[in-house]
């Protein structure tokens, strides 16, 4: 049976379609993003970056980062055209990555999802059919075996139901939180402001939200359902987008869940882009349409692929391997479809400690992090141990003795009073960053229920 | 299917319609009505404030054409008095760094201590006395933000010389006593023309934008003024009344940082001044009187069920307490026994973390970080 799946075929045209699309929303990301200038306020203003555990090595490069993304979105372009497409998805997803990488402040759950869904699309034929790469080759192929398809489902599958999973929780189902602190605030929408003054808007909200999240992938998945699916995912995407500063995201899994749908609605797309298009070089050169491609090197792929999906399977479990809640550390929080869970702001600032004499002054956190990072800085356990390692060294390089780094930290969790966060009698210069759990985080004095 | 695609054609089109930063005016009514707040705001704090300062700045002016004009021990007791009161007024203004006063960089011009002494003697030591109309100098730059304001001329009626009798004879007698005339009304008289700029447009147009400013974005008036607000009480009253001279942000104290250096006495009054007005624009309480209207504290307690504008009260409170046990002067005070400062510091700390946490997550204020992406 298992031989039988990985011999079935089906036509290249989804592959083809989702490749245009998602190239060319990458495209359009990126000329966004430069033209915000978030560059450089994001990436070449700070005098410091927040990096990632392990990644320490990877900064942004100066006035060079403009040629980084200039790369990832000329990348993108190649891939929507499915020019050199091997190269050009390698090179998206290199850019595109390191770019995630430079700045944690930045981390949203989408880029991340971009990150994962260009490494798989690596793997994938997605350049067989509709794309330049079939003139310079001279040959096309009308079916591509079925996994390719089936595996950006799966993908798009495990993002959405996981993110259900996630809202399975006391604060999101019970008390509607933090909903019940972001809907009101919207009170400046046209029409829909007055209706989020409602008092059971945010219950409403929280619920179908987790409905939404648990059921489109079967919604999607069978024939009968998928029209009412994908209408969902619309209505579902486009709301969010009112009413929240999410950027492309509801956009990518729009596009993104057009994959579900059959050939013959791909194969409409691609009539209707030809109309625009009229591609001239079927005049030039003939093409040779085959039936079915052969995937290379499948003994390579598909172990690789498994790997891939058992890690996405398990990643977002790993928190269970923490004591505490999770939303309060944080340990685990990452990489796990965890999105729009909570409304948490801190307030942290450092003294900076001579060891020997005791003789200690308060670090002035403007001097060294954007407003955006000491927002984000805040209220991360692993934001605050980073910086104290920072300020640390910065002061022990200015010739202080015997420095000693404490925090002294606060933290309101989606509508609690604040408390303290931080063991402010801990030197945090004198811990290291580990995945071990970090003691140094007060208890959380309160109980969330469920996953 | 084509419905399929119908629908995908809507999605775009709504997508170009939800354009990033809408800024209407017409604000559906809710159960708190912002623009009552702000209108109190506007009509009874900041308004009369400005008005009184730009009074009191007059007083002042006039007090110190009658002392350059004649160089008595009183009419230099009677200017200080009036620098004192429209100082006190001061306090109530600078944290409105929103519309004139923020494009003219108003409070940079009004308030920057400590004042540099070597600046203003070198702009003075500038002017040419044959030609007293041109000026070698630039009030407004920034280079000369701490050579203007209320410290300087602190500096300059209580500190150009060594005391009383030679500070008159640095109006009356002394070689460039002219020089130092010229300067003494050049800065009273920018610190008047700056207020009445601020005033006139409050007047004229500004304050009827501000009330209408209800939006929850970046830009708008009532998130703005929370902004300042905070700001305010953080930089303006904790870190540069009581933590800098305390040494809180330093290896060592540092009392010769604290506001009223010159004259001493009143660096306690003019922080327990600051704080009342903290208080009073929180609570929505007018200017000059006791009258409560809509304020900040009527948001809140809108907004959530916890007692936190009570709590944030309370901690002013302590605050106060606390500050009312200094010495008043702040410089000895830092001197004398630190401990007391930095004692309120934290007590002032504490509001901090009340506001700048519990305060914008209840009332989830659009603050001016980065606009960018959240998910």
């Amino acid at each position: 049976m298992f031989h039988n799946y990985f011999n079935k075929n089906v036509s290249s045209a989804p592959l083809a379609v989702f490749r245009i699309g998602f190239g060319l929303m990458m495209v359009f990301s990126v000329v966004r993003f430069w033209l915000n200038g978030w560059i450089k306020t994001l990436y070449i203003d700070p005098k410091f970056h927040f990096s990632y555990y392990g990644f320490e090595w990877i900064q942004p490069l100066g006035n060079y980062t403009y040629i980084l993304y200039a790369i990832c979105g000329l990348s993108a372009l190649f891939v929507a055209l499915g020019f050199k497409y091997r190269i050009a998805i390698i090179m998206f997803f290199l850019s595109f990555t390191y770019i995630e990488l430079m700045d944690k402040t930045t981390y949203l759950n989408h880029y991340y999802f971009v990150s994962v869904l260009s490494f798989l699309m690596i793997f994938l034929p997605a350049n067989k059919y509709y794309a330049l790469d079939n003139y310079a080759s001279a040959k096309a192929y009308k079916f591509v075996p079925r996994w390719t398809t089936d595996s950006i489902k799966l993908l798009l599958c495990i993002v959405y139901f996981y993110a259900g999973l996630a809202k399975l929780n006391s604060d999101w189902l019970l008390r509607a939180m933090p909903l019940k602190i972001w809907l009101p605030s919207k009170y400046d929408l046209p029409l829909l402001g007055n209706l989020m003054q409602l008092e059971w808007i945010p219950y409403v909200m929280s619920w179908s939200g987790m409905l939404y999240d648990l059921s489109i992938p079967f919604l999607l998945l069978y024939r009968k359902t998928r029209t009412l699916g994908f209408i969902l995912a619309v209505v579902f995407h486009v709301l969010t987008r009112m009413l929240f500063p999410i950027g492309v995201f509801p956009l990518v899994m729009i596009v993104s869940c057009l994959i579900f749908f059959d050939a013959a609605f791909h194969k409409r797309i691609l009539r209707i882009l030809n109309r625009f298009l009229k591609p001239p070089a079927y005049k030039i050169k003939k093409i040779i349409i085959s039936q079915n491609y052969r995937v290379r090197r499948p003994f390579i792929i598909l172990p690789v692929l498994s790997l891939f999906f058992v890690i996405q399977l398990l990643l977002p479990w790993r928190y269970s391997l923490y004591p505490d809640e999770l939303f309060w550390t944080e340990e685990g929080y990452r990489f796990s479809w965890r999105v729009m869970l909570m409304e948490k702001m801190g307030y942290t600032q450092y003294r900076i400690v001579d060891g020997d004499t005791g003789a200690s002054f308060v670090v002035d956190n403007t001097d060294f992090l954007t407003s955006y990072q000491e927002k984000q800085m805040s209220f991360q356990p692993d934001f605050i141990l980073q910086y104290a390692h920072y300020l640390g060294d910065h002061f022990t390089a200015q010739g202080h003795q015997n420095v000693q780094v404490f925090a002294e930290s606060y933290v309101a969790l989606n509508g609690r009073l604040s408390q303290p966060y931080i063991d402010k009698s801990i030197d945090l210069y004198s811990i290291n960053e580990s995945f071990q759990h970090k003691d140094w985080i007060l208890p959380f004095n309160d109980d969330i229920q469920g996953l | 299917m084509k419905k399929v695609s119908f629908l995908f054609f809507i999605t775009i089109a709504l997508f170009s319609c939800t354009s990033e930063d809408e800024s209407t005016n017409d604000i559906p009514s809710n159960d708190f009505d912002r623009k009552a707040m702000l209108t109190n705001i506007a009509d009874n704090i900041i308004l009369p404030s400005l008005t009184d300062l730009e009074n009191k700045l007059d007083q002042l002016n006039a007090d110190r054409l009658e002392f350059t004009e004649n160089p008595t021990q009183t009419n230099l007791t009677t200017m200080r008095s009036s620098w004192l009161e429209a100082y006190k007024t001061w306090q109530y203004v600078e944290m409105f760094n929103i519309g004139k006063a923020e494009e003219i960089l108003y409070s940079f011009q009004m308030n920057i201590y400590p004042t540099n002494t070597s600046d203003i003697e070198s702009n003075i030591n500038g002017i040419d006395e044959t030609n007293l109309d041109e000026r070698n100098y630039d009030l407004t730059t920034a280079n000369n933000n701490d050579a203007v304001g209320f410290p300087a001329v602190e500096y300059m009626i209580y500190a150009i010389a060594a005391d009383d009798a030679s500070i008159i004879a640095a109006y009356s007698t002394d070689s460039n006593f002219r020089k130092n005339v010229l300067y003494l009304t050049d800065i009273t008289n920018q610190m008047k023309g700056l207020t009445s700029q601020v005033r006139n447009d409050w007047l004229t147009s500004y304050r009827d934008v501000f009330v209408t400013s209800t939006a929850n974005n970046a830009s708008s008036a009532i998130n703005k003024l929370v902004n300042d607000f905070i700001f305010y009480y953080e930089k303006g009253l904790r870190a540069n009344k009581i933590g800098i001279p305390a040494g809180v942000f330093s290896t060592t104290p540092l009392p010769d940082r604290v506001e009223g250096l010159y004259s001493k006495v009143y660096s306690k009054e003019l922080a327990l001044e600051s704080l009342k007005a903290v208080e009073d624009f929180f609570n929505g309480t007018s200017f000059a009187g006791s009258s409560n209207g809509l304020g900040y504290a009527d948001y809140v307690n809108e907004s959530t069920e916890i007692s936190l504008t009570a709590m944030i009260n309370d901690q002013f409170g302590i605050a106060r307490a606390q500050l009312n046990t200094l010495n008043n002067d702040l410089s000895q005070q830092v001197s004398t026994d630190n401990s007391k400062m930095t004692v309120t510091y934290d007590e002032l700390q504490r509001a901090v973390v009340l506001m700048k946490v519990d305060m914008l997550q209840v009332l989830n204020v659009s603050v001016d970080y980065v606009d960018a992406d959240g998910d």
